[in-house]
């Protein structure tokens, strides 16, 4: 069963790589709050509603 | 700080959309084929390239990566734009990526209908193409990174997350599966054989469901259903939640698909445990997604984008509940292998991928063409007569695997088999009919789907490239506006430490696993011999016309199975098998024991069934393979498949890849010789009036199913026949 052995090692090398970026993500401030984001990604094609067209 | 204005790029986003129309209705359409195919035989045309068993492989890569390939490309390319309030990094790279995508298609479709497959399921696409996916994908992934990196809004929405998941984790399997020795340009084995081949594609096979047709249309969920109804996700918290929890569970959840095979126990155990684990951040996911619509249920009453992301959602959720239940050995002993996998799947690609694409799609065009939707009535009417599709879809295959698995298991009071093999297909046949009928409704809903957007794209006029501003991310944290997007890393070494390790694992992948599985490829049963030349070229006709499709050849230890087909498999039965063909479906009857005992036919009996089934079987809904009489076996590649077998442990011994031919000859004439004996006594004819060519396929074909499962019956005496 050396194949489970790879499987395992990659899926954990994929684990860690997750594991990583949710660390650096979270001390970057990314999941310091969790209102606003919701409702700002509702209100992101307002912002040129006086120009629609290049 | 001032603002800066940019647009974002819908003219790439329209191009995706295009094709997942055009994809969607292909891929559809041959699966509707493929379901009245179960009706009525003679749809199969006698003709290989509208055959079963290259139908089905066309109508699954179709379906998913076509159409809904094409539907995250469209979501991604329009949600991350404005959710980083920046275009795409790219348009050069948006251009390749389309056009690269479409061209893989072309050829997958094209490759798949002439027969060229590496006969693993969803992952049936030959080296060369495997190799163009990788690098199209990558450029996908570059697109998107870049664009993220680039972005003016700091925080990074869930639904990135889950783009970003998706790309990542699809890189890895595609390449970790794909590793196959190439034969010829379109001729490749895998490296791995048997139980590890097994792992490995189902390892591949379940991560494609989790990391293809969810995680990024979970990431398409959670953009598109809040700007669809205007509410905030229901609880952004759960979001951050669902999206972690789902990708560290998702990863481990393969071997639920090989439970009661010959996988060892603790890899069966391991799957279940993580299957069901699953259910949490799954409904955790579904609960948010609907939850979104509290105090708008009103809405959904009248708008009917939220009525298809509704029945979308739904249908999420009770997929992910049904998957960890039927990832319980003793459901899934009743569930596998029966029409019930074929519900279960529909569950989710007809509900949740195909009306989450539909709601986006009823979403997009009219506002990247600055219009109304040409007529709601017929979207609605679209919305009903889907929804009936996929229970008209789904009720008669719950009913028909449960029927199914249930005849199968059935014995009679002096405890023989109360059914034959055969009796289980004819008891079905009306409930595919049913299912046909479901698929019709689905599809001409889709097709009303096509004409009322064509009708919107019509009336607007495309914004191809909308304006927008917005202020740039302050320094510190900055993107770095116009420097080069290495100079990122360079400055980072924690990014550089992650970049550095996928590269190392890729390549380390590469170097070390063919080696490594090749050492560790040793037989453990020693009466298991590898394929003579001709049972070897049969069994790439068996892989070609995508027999597996139908057959499984793995036998589970249960009484039902043993008494029908003979000792269960054992895991070193298949140490020479490049690629494995288990299976996963039995519309026919399994053939891993096809040349043993009660199941062992005469040559003649194979002739005559290949040439027309119901000829031997009457009732069968197999297809026909006629051609398979006259058309001449692949004899010239044999060397070169014996020096593939021989670089990946099979051992023949050295230099017989010159002796192959002859061998493969001599075989081929015995069993013609014999063949045409049985023929001339049915017949009542001399055995010189009966012309069959000892070269074609068919003998190939018949050697190959006369081989299966015969070995660890043999006595040393009676080896090499």
């Amino acid at each position: 069963m050396s194949a489970i052995i790879i499987l395992v090692f990659i899926s954990i090398a994929v684990a860690a790589v997750f594991l990583l970026l949710f660390y650096k993500a979270a001390t970057n401030g990314q999941f310091e709050e969790f209102e606003s984001p919701a409702v700002r990604a509702l209100s992101d094609d307002e912002l040129c509603s006086q120009e629609k067209e290049k | 700080m001032e603002k800066e204005k940019f647009y974002y790029d819908n003219k790439i986003v329209k191009w995706f959309a295009y094709a997942t129309m055009l994809w969607g209705i292909v891929g559809m359409l041959v699966g509707l084929i493929a379901a009245f195919q179960f009706v009525f035989p003679s749809l199969n045309f006698s003709i290989p390239y509208t055959t079963f068993g290259r139908i089905r492989p066309l109508h699954t890569n179709a379906v998913i990566f076509a159409f809904v390939g094409n539907g995250i490309f469209m979501g991604v390319y329009y949600s991350l734009q404005r959710l980083c309030k920046a275009p795409m990094y790219s348009k050069v790279l948006s251009k390749i990526h389309f056009w690269g995508w479409q061209l893989i298609i072309v050829l997958a479709a094209l490759t798949l209908i002439l027969g060229y497959t590496t006969g693993k399921e969803y992952a049936e696409l030959e080296w060369p193409i495997d190799i163009l996916i990788a690098l199209i994908w990558v450029v996908f992934g570059w697109n998107m990174m870049g664009t993220i990196i680039k972005r003016r809004e700091r925080h990074i929405y869930v639904a990135i997350w889950f783009y970003i998941a998706t790309f990542v984790t699809v890189a890895v399997l595609h390449i970790v599966n794909s590793i196959e020795l190439p034969v010829t340009l379109l001729k490749s084995y895998p490296v791995y054989a048997g139980v590890q081949d097994a792992l490995v594609q189902w390892w591949y096979g379940h991560n494609a469901v989790a990391f293809f047709l969810t995680t990024p249309y979970l990431g398409i969920m959670y953009y598109f259903v809040p700007k669809a109804s205007n509410r905030p996700v229901f609880s952004y918290r759960l979001s951050i939640i669902h999206f972690w929890a789902l990708i560290f569970l998702y990863i481990w959840a393969g071997p639920h698909h090989l439970l009661y095979t010959s996988l060892p126990d603790w890899a069966q155990s391991l799957g279940t445990v993580f299957s069901i684990m699953l259910i949490a951040p799954s409904w955790g996911g579904m609960l948010n997604g609907l939850l979104t619509l509290r105090g708008a249920w009103d809405k959904v009453r009248e708008d009917v984008i939220l009525k298809f992301l509704v029945v979308a959602i739904t249908c999420y959720g009770m997929s992910t509940l049904e998957g960890p239940l039927l990832s319980i050995k003793s459901l899934n002993a009743i569930t596998h292998f029966t029409d019930w996998t074929i519900a279960h799947v529909h569950v989710g690609a007809l509900g949740w991928n195909g009306f989450l694409t539909f709601g986006v799609l009823y979403w997009l065009i009219p506002r990247i063409f600055r219009t109304k939707l040409a007529s709601k009535s017929m979207a609605n009417a679209h919305f009903w007569i889907g929804t009936l599709g996929i229970i008209f879809y789904a009720i008669p295959m719950y009913w028909a695997g449960w029927t199914q698995s249930m005849m199968w298991k059935e014995f009679t009071a002096d405890g023989r088999l109360a059914y034959q093999f055969l009796e289980t297909v004819i008891e079905l046949k009306p409930l595919y009919m049913l299912r046909a009928l479901g698929g019709t409704l689905y599809l001409v809903g889709a097709i009303m789907m096509v004409w009322n957007l064509v009708a919107t794209i019509r009336k607007g006029s495309a914004l191809d490239y909308e304006a927008a501003e917005a202020e740039p991310l302050p320094k510190k944290v900055a993107s770095h506006g116009n420097e080069h997007w290495h100079r990122w890393i360079e400055r980072k070494p924690v990014q550089m430490l992650v970049v550095s390790l996928v590269v190392i694992l890729i390549g380390g992948i590469v170097e070390f696993v063919p080696t490594f599985m090749v050492k560790t490829n040793i037989p453990k049963i020693a009466e298991v011999q590898p394929l003579t030349p001709l049972e070897l070229a049969g069994r790439d006709v068996y892989i070609k016309e995508g027999c597996y499709v139908c057959h499984s050849q793995m036998i589970r230890p249960f009484r039902s199975e043993t008494a029908r087909y003979g000792d269960y498999s054992k895991s070193g039965e298949f140490v020479y098998d490049h690629p494995f063909q288990w299976g996963s479906k039995r519309t026919g009857p399994d053939l891993a024991r096809e040349g043993v005992g009660n199941n062992k036919k005469s040559h003649q009996w194979h002739y005559n069934h290949m040439l027309n089934p119901t000829n031997t079987s009457p009732g069968s809904i197999m297809p026909p393979y006629p051609w398979l009489l006259t058309t001449k076996v692949n004899s010239g590649d044999i060397p070169a498949k014996i020096r593939a077998m021989q670089k990946l442990g099979v051992p023949y011994p050295e230099g017989y890849d010159l002796e192959a031919i002859n061998d493969m000859e001599k075989q081929a004439n015995k069993i013609t010789s014999e063949l045409r004996k049985e023929i001339a006594l049915a017949n009542k004819v001399e055995e010189d009036e009966v012309n069959i060519p000892a070269n074609t396929e068919i003998i190939a074909l018949i050697a190959y199913l006369q081989r299966l499962g015969t070995d660890i019956y043999k006595t040393e005496t009676a080896s090499n026949n």
